[in-house]
């Protein structure tokens, strides 16, 4: 038999017993659309990270803190430093968890190590609010380390690091209610930042608006330059010049040319000196390593549904053989062998994986698709850019590839059945 | 061996099962067809016509004896090959139709060819071709299962026609029929011998049958007893005679197994001579009871 006329044979034959071949395919079915569906999932999620890794980052930026010293219950009391003992909040750890601050002098031991270009103390300030020259004051934060990162800009330019006026990279959030009338609109304009100091006393700083950017959710706030960054860190001091300068982080650059192998070792050597220095991929690395663990969690419940799938057609297969017991012996006489006996079986199953995974991936597309808008407008319109369900045809193929081979596999009993019958035994009557 | 012998069976035998249910089926067979003869197979159910046919037609391999096909050694061929002389030389008819349903009756004809690996075109071409002959071509697209037990039958003679077989191989072709439709489908077979030249092989208890077919081979208990003998106890009786099969391939020669000793293993190494011949005959129904 030629193997066009075995394709075409098996896929008729796949639809002669068309309740039994549509239940089998449901069940496939099941699993390729849950399978598509997770994938998409953790393909969106991932997409959207990516996005928001290339947001934050500069690949070439180590954000640097002392080395966690959480004291274990056993180590005691820890005896005071004048100089190095200030304690900030961390943002590793539980809340309330602190690190020991990074001092002037640590930032000289960080600058000096091989490899690092330069290091900068990250001063985070809270600003009250923020306004655009007698509107509504809007609660306002600025995140810390926009001046090394790169924002996901809808208009306008990104910070100038290097400039002495103070920028500001807006939230497009904020662009209707300071009264702006499109992101476009906002670039350039001035507005006006309140900040409370130390004391209590309340301080404004004006700024200019550079560019607009999306909401991102890993780095919240608004951007700020350096020079605006400076000036609300003095106006918060209340001019006051606190005998120690203390930071909870502080930003290295290094070499850009650095290889992966040799990051390492620099984190390494920061690690020597009593300093834990991470990328921002790092950071990232957690949170994308959760979403990849869930993903896996949900497409090892549709692999187990696949294999419940594949019993089905073992079943619907070996029932199949069965009942054309007759058929298989008469074109066994007819001079069919039993490879191509095995062969058309296995296409047969082939078939039925096909169309169970087609089917399954092509609703779940559908349907998925309606459900990432539907999904974006509404729950998680919060987190403008992500794309929930990304379906990408290379791991949609995958999936159907991968229940086709589940399929021949599940084939492989019944079609060996088939290929063994002897024809005269089935060709028998009484 | 004379080359027109299509097929050349000696000393077949063949046993099903093992140990106490062991059952000889075949205690040795000899039987020679020639090129466009017809010759019946006749004997009760059980006798062992069916599994003689099957080893003629190389669907089954005896325990003991060989089975030559047109000169060539069933034994000494390759799975393959045997599978490609059922394909081009070979073709079935069996009691029951075995047409596969919700497939049209045109690619019901042309499975063989579809198995033989022959393009799409050139086989329904045949099996039009075929169709026509049998008279059925107005049916060529309807489902197997909406036709008549004559015309299915009739269906089953065109996929075993289509493939131009040397031989066609009927195992109670007409078993499933009325007398009115079998007699049909013994005229179509028949015709196809005389016009094709295609040498049939019947396996049938049905006695008239039998006697339209230029010979007939009686079996019993797994051997063949003379053309008279079917019912009697008697059949020891040793006929010798001469090898006429070579002279005369229309009237071709068998060699039964009745040898004297029915039992007796021995046969199996025994020389031609001890094969008795049964002229062919058109020994009547009259005569066989
Ligand atoms: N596969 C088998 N296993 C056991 N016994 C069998 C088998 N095939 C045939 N037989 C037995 O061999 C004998 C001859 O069978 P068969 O050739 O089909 O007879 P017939 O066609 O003359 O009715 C019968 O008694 C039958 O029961
Ligand atoms: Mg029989």
């Amino acid at each position: 038999m030629r193997t066009q006329d075995l394709v075409a044979t098996a896929i008729s034959n796949t639809f002669r017993s068309k309740l039994r071949t549509t239940l089998t395919v449901l069940a496939i079915f099941v699993g390729a659309f849950t399978l598509t569906l997770t994938n998409a999932v953790g393909a969106g999620v991932s997409q959207y990270v990516d996005a928001q890794v290339g947001a934050l980052g500069s690949p070439d930026v180590f954000i640097v803190a002392q080395a966690s010293q959480a004291a274990s219950a056993d180590d005691g009391p820890v005896e005071y430093d004048p100089n190095g003992s200030a304690m900030v909040s961390s943002n590793q750890g539980p809340p309330g968890t602190t690190t020991q601050a990074l001092t002037d002098a640590d930032l000289e031991t960080i600058g000096d190590t091989a490899g690092i270009e330069s290091v900068d103390p990250v001063r985070s300030v809270q600003p009250d609010y923020i306004e655009n020259s007698g509107s509504t004051q809007f609660e306002f934060s600025i995140n810390a380390t926009s001046a090394v990162t790169t924002a996901d800009l809808t208009a306008g330019a990104q910070l100038d690091g290097g400039s002495t006026e103070p920028q500001l990279v807006l939230p497009d959030t904020f662009v209707s209610p300071l009264g702006f009338a499109s992101a476009e609109d906002a670039v350039g304009a001035s507005v006006t930042i309140g900040i409370t100091d130390i004391l209590g006393e309340k301080h404004t700083v004006d700024a200019t608006v550079v560019g607009v950017s999306l909401e991102s959710l890993l780095a919240a706030g608004a951007g700020a330059n350096d020079a605006l960054i400076a000036e609300l860190a003095d106006a918060q001091s209340g001019g006051i010049d606190t005998a120690v300068t203390s930071y909870g982080v502080a930003i290295a650059h290094f070499d850009d040319t650095l290889s992966a192998e040799q990051i390492t070792a620099l984190k390494a050597d920061l690690a020597t000196d009593g300093y834990t220095a991470s990328t921002i991929e790092d950071q990232l690395g957690a949170v994308q390593t959760v979403i990849t663990g869930i993903v896996g969690v949900l497409n090892a419940f549709a692999v187990i549904a696949l294999i419940a799938a594949a019993f089905g057609i073992i079943n619907t297969l070996l029932m199949s053989v069965q009942e054309r017991t007759r058929e298989i012996g008469l074109m066994k006489a007819m001079g069919m062998s039993g490879g191509k006996v095995y062969t058309l079986f296995s296409l047969e199953a082939i078939v039925i994986g096909f169309l169970g995974s087609a089917i399954g991936a092509g609703v779940a597309i559908g349907l998925g698709s309606i459900l990432s808008n539907v999904l974006a407008d509404g729950l998680l319109s919060g987190l403008p850019g992500l794309n929930i369900l990304l379906f990408e045809p290379t791991s949609v193929a995958f999936v159907i590839l991968l229940v086709m081979l589940i399929a021949f596999l599940s084939g492989t009993l019944p079609a060996q059945r088939a290929a063994k019958q002897n024809p005269i035994e089935s060709l028998r009557y009484e | 061996m004379s080359a027109d012998l299509v097929i050349d069976a000696r000393d077949l035998e063949k046993s099903y099962g093992s140990g106490s249910s062991r059952f000889d089926a075949l205690k040795g067979v000899s039987l020679q067809i020639a090129a466009g003869e017809t010759v019946a197979i006749v004997g009760k159910s059980g006798s062992g016509k069916s599994t003689l046919m099957h080893l003629l037609a190389l669907l089954d391999e005896p325990d003991e004896g060989t089975v030559q096909v047109a000169g060539k050694e069933a034994k000494a061929l390759s799975r393959r090959e045997i599978n490609e002389l059922r394909n081009k030389e070979f073709g079935f008819v069996f009691q029951q139709f075995f047409l596969t349903p919700n497939v049209s009756v045109l690619d019901n004809v042309i499975l063989p060819l579809k198995i033989a690996g022959i393009r799409n075109k050139q086989r329904r071409v045949r099996g039009m071709e075929v169709l026509n002959q049998l008279e059925l071509a107005d049916k060529a697209d309807k489902k197997a299962t909406t036709l008549s037990g004559g015309q299915k039958q009739r269906v089953v003679i065109g996929r075993a026609l289509v493939n131009n077989p040397r031989v066609i191989f009927a195992d109670e072709p007409t078993g499933n029929l009325d007398t009115a439709t079998g007699a049909v489908v013994e005229d179509i077979l028949f015709a196809l011998n005389r016009e094709q030249g295609i040498t049939l092989v019947i396996v049938t208890h049905d006695e008239d049958l039998a006697a339209r077919c230029d010979r007939q081979i009686y079996i019993r208990d797994g051997l063949i007893v003379p053309g008279g003998a079917i019912h009697s106890t008697d059949h020891t009786t040793d006929h010798v005679g001469s090898h006429t099969g070579a002279h005369n391939p229309t009237h071709a020669a068998a060699h039964t197994g009745a040898h004297s000793g029915t039992h007796n293993p021995s046969h199996a190494g025994a020389p031609t001579g001890a094969h008795a011949i049964i002229p062919a005959s058109t020994t009547s129904v009259g005569d066989a009871s």
